[in-house]
């Protein structure tokens, strides 16, 4: 996967991501109109298929909504890094399918509009615009069986059947 | 080496006898928790999945709490939504406009989780039940879906933080102000992933209502769960309430914690969180003077009896300043009827404040009480983020009732003991 990166500071919340004023609605396409608006009014109508965000410490920080990380995906966003996550969006975003990556580094060296391109089976971020390559380190074994899977209920299936 | 009160009941619903942090485990789940926001989004993926059953139907509570009574059009498709599954799985704990409450004040009031249990909740605020002795943790919808459908769930067991708070807290000291002083302390990721297991003297003194108010927050600090280990008090609370049989654990004196705070809360102020992180908390004395034009006092950390009590005793005789709005919302219709009983509400609307019935409404900018531009709120809620009540240019000031009460008649913030 290959993008532009869009940076964010640190304790990026859920109500910035996806403010609470649209949660009325469960339709991808509705909640990703409104994707990361109170951290950036116009960032749905500027991003494009592939892009990358790049966040700091705790990332995804508040509430449970899964709508957050669905926002997101639906955007267009192909993975999401920062230098931590919050508990709950960690687990949402390995659940649905949208991958995320810790990696300090990057988000340090990572200006907007950088060019990224990630490589999950290498564990492997590239900086094309810098010239940076990066090493993630793999997830534990648990959480692999869920991704591999193809998110949780596919692994929960697999389990009831 | 023995364990925490955390490791000993996911050991318990892992069926070992004994975790440590760090392992994985597929715990057994006790209750599980929607409400009309996250349950929806579960129920889709359930019926994508193609899962037709639920694991237990007395073992599943849906909340219609956020949103309700109705807000708007797509707001009530949503409740109906959630409505309609309990009705066809035959939901046991499912409560209707009139009976529902706030999820985390309706659930321990009607004894639906009780010490010992694991309760895996999709909100954010599940962690509350920790109070009881209970693990609790917030998840999203999916993991929720999932947890209906086979009753588990998978957890790592968290690194251990102790909090142990030595001496007297002051007269308008309470929980709230507890755990606003606790997050200022170690920030909004001080604990992420971790328990946070709270002691000492100031804690035992805590009714059931301000240390629920505490294990509320747990979450803003980016902890996995909050938990107070039962004592006397708890099973007082217990008495005639709790459901199923309670199962009252201690942390062993050898337990391991990878860190233990210990202050004293002798010299805690009441505290105000200020703009945009619950962990920018200050003594309110240093917030003083803070012009308001709103001030809500309720919500899942703050909407309960003892709450209510003292922000009566404040506002008994005295009147709302003129340019302030003061919205009260019970937790639950029990409290809403007591408060009635004890002539509270008389209190409030006698100061010119607004009593509504229960509802999350505007702690998450939902509805009752939502902020305009550049409008400035105090609250007994628990996030303080960029545009949480309202308009992404308003503000929100989080504090314990006594703080808010006190304000709400000054007009600006204001420590309790400055009131006229």
């Amino acid at each position: 996967m290959r993008g532009a990166a869009w940076t964010f500071g640190d304790d990026v919340n859920t109500d910035e991501i996806i403010p609470a004023r649209y949660l009325n609605t469960i339709d991808p396409g509705e909640l990703a109109a409104h994707c990361m608006e109170d951290a950036d009014p116009e960032f749905a109508g500027k991003v494009g298929a592939g892009d990358v965000i790049v966040a700091g410490a705790n990332f995804g920080c508040g509430s449970s909504r899964e709508h957050a990380p669905i926002a997101i995906k639906a955007a267009g966003v192909s993975c999401v890094i920062a230098k931590s996550f919050a508990r709950i969006f960690y687990r949402n975003a390995i659940n649905i399918g949208l991958p995320i990556l810790t990696c300090p580094e990057v988000v340090d060296e990572t200006q907007t509009g950088d060019e990224l391109e990630v490589d999950l089976a290498d564990g492997k971020i590239y900086n094309r615009t810098r010239g940076g390559e990066y090493a993630v380190p793999p997830f534990p074994s648990q959480m692999r069986e869920i991704i591999d899977a193809g998110g949780l209920m596919n692994f929960v299936k697999k389990s009831l059947s | 080496m023995g364990m925490t009160i955390t490791e000993k009941i996911l050991a318990a619903h892992a069926g070992k006898d004994v975790v440590r942090p760090d392992e994985f485990v597929y715990a057994n789940v006790d209750m599980a928790l929607g409400n009309d926001i996250t349950a929806p989004l579960a129920i889709r993926v359930l019926e994508e999945t193609g899962v037709n059953q639920v694991f237990d139907k007395d073992r599943i509570a849906l909340v219609p709490d956020h949103s309700t009574p109705n807000k708007d059009i797509k707001a009530a498709e949503l409740c109906k939504q959630m409505r309609n599954f309990a009705r066809r799985h035959e939901l046991t704990h499912y409560w209707e406009v009139g009976r529902v409450g706030i999820e985390h004040v309706l659930l321990p009031e009607q004894g639906v989780v009780v010490p010992g249990d694991v309760v895996i909740g999709a909100d954010s605020h599940t962690c509350t039940y920790g109070a009881l002795g209970a693990f609790s943790t917030g998840v999203g919808s999916t993991d929720l879906a999932a947890v209906m459908a086979t009753g588990q769930v998978w957890l790592r067991v968290p690194d251990q933080l102790k909090f142990v708070f030595s001496g007297k807290a002051g007269p308008w000291v309470g929980g709230k102000d507890l755990i606003l002083y606790t997050i200022g302390q170690i920030g909004v990721d001080g604990a992420l992933y971790k328990s946070m297991e709270f002691d000492g003297e100031a804690i035992r003194a805590l009714g059931m209502d301000d240390r629920f108010a505490m294990c509320n927050m747990a979450i803003e600090a980016g902890g996995k769960n909050g938990i107070i280990a039962p004592d006397d008090i708890t099973r007082e609370y217990e008495e005639g309430r709790a459901e199923r049989e309670p199962t009252y654990l201690q942390s062993d004196p050898d337990a391991e914690y990878e860190q233990v705070f210990e202050w004293d809360a002798s010299t805690i102020e009441p505290q105000v969180a200020m703009p945009s992180l619950p962990s920018n908390s200050h003594p309110v004395s240093e917030c003083a003077g803070i012009q308001l034009d709103q001030v809500v006092i309720g919500s899942c950390t703050n909407g309960r009896m003892a709450d209510l009590r003292i922000a009566a005793d404040l506002l008994a005789g005295r009147k709302v300043a003129p340019d302030v709005r003061l919205i009260i919302l019970p937790g639950t219709q029990a409290i809403y009827k007591q408060a009635i009983d004890e002539g509270l509400v008389d209190v409030f609307i006698d100061a010119g404040g607004v009593f509504s019935t229960p509802t999350c409404g505007p702690c998450l900018g939902g509805h009752m009480g939502v902020l305009a531009e550049g409008e400035r709120a105090l609250a007994t809620t628990n996030r303080n983020f960029v545009g949480r009540m309202g308009h992404p240019n308003s503000e929100v000031y989080l504090s314990g009732p006594a703080v808010a009460a006190a304000s709400a008649v000054a007009g600006e913030i204001i420590h309790p003991d400055d009131l006229a």
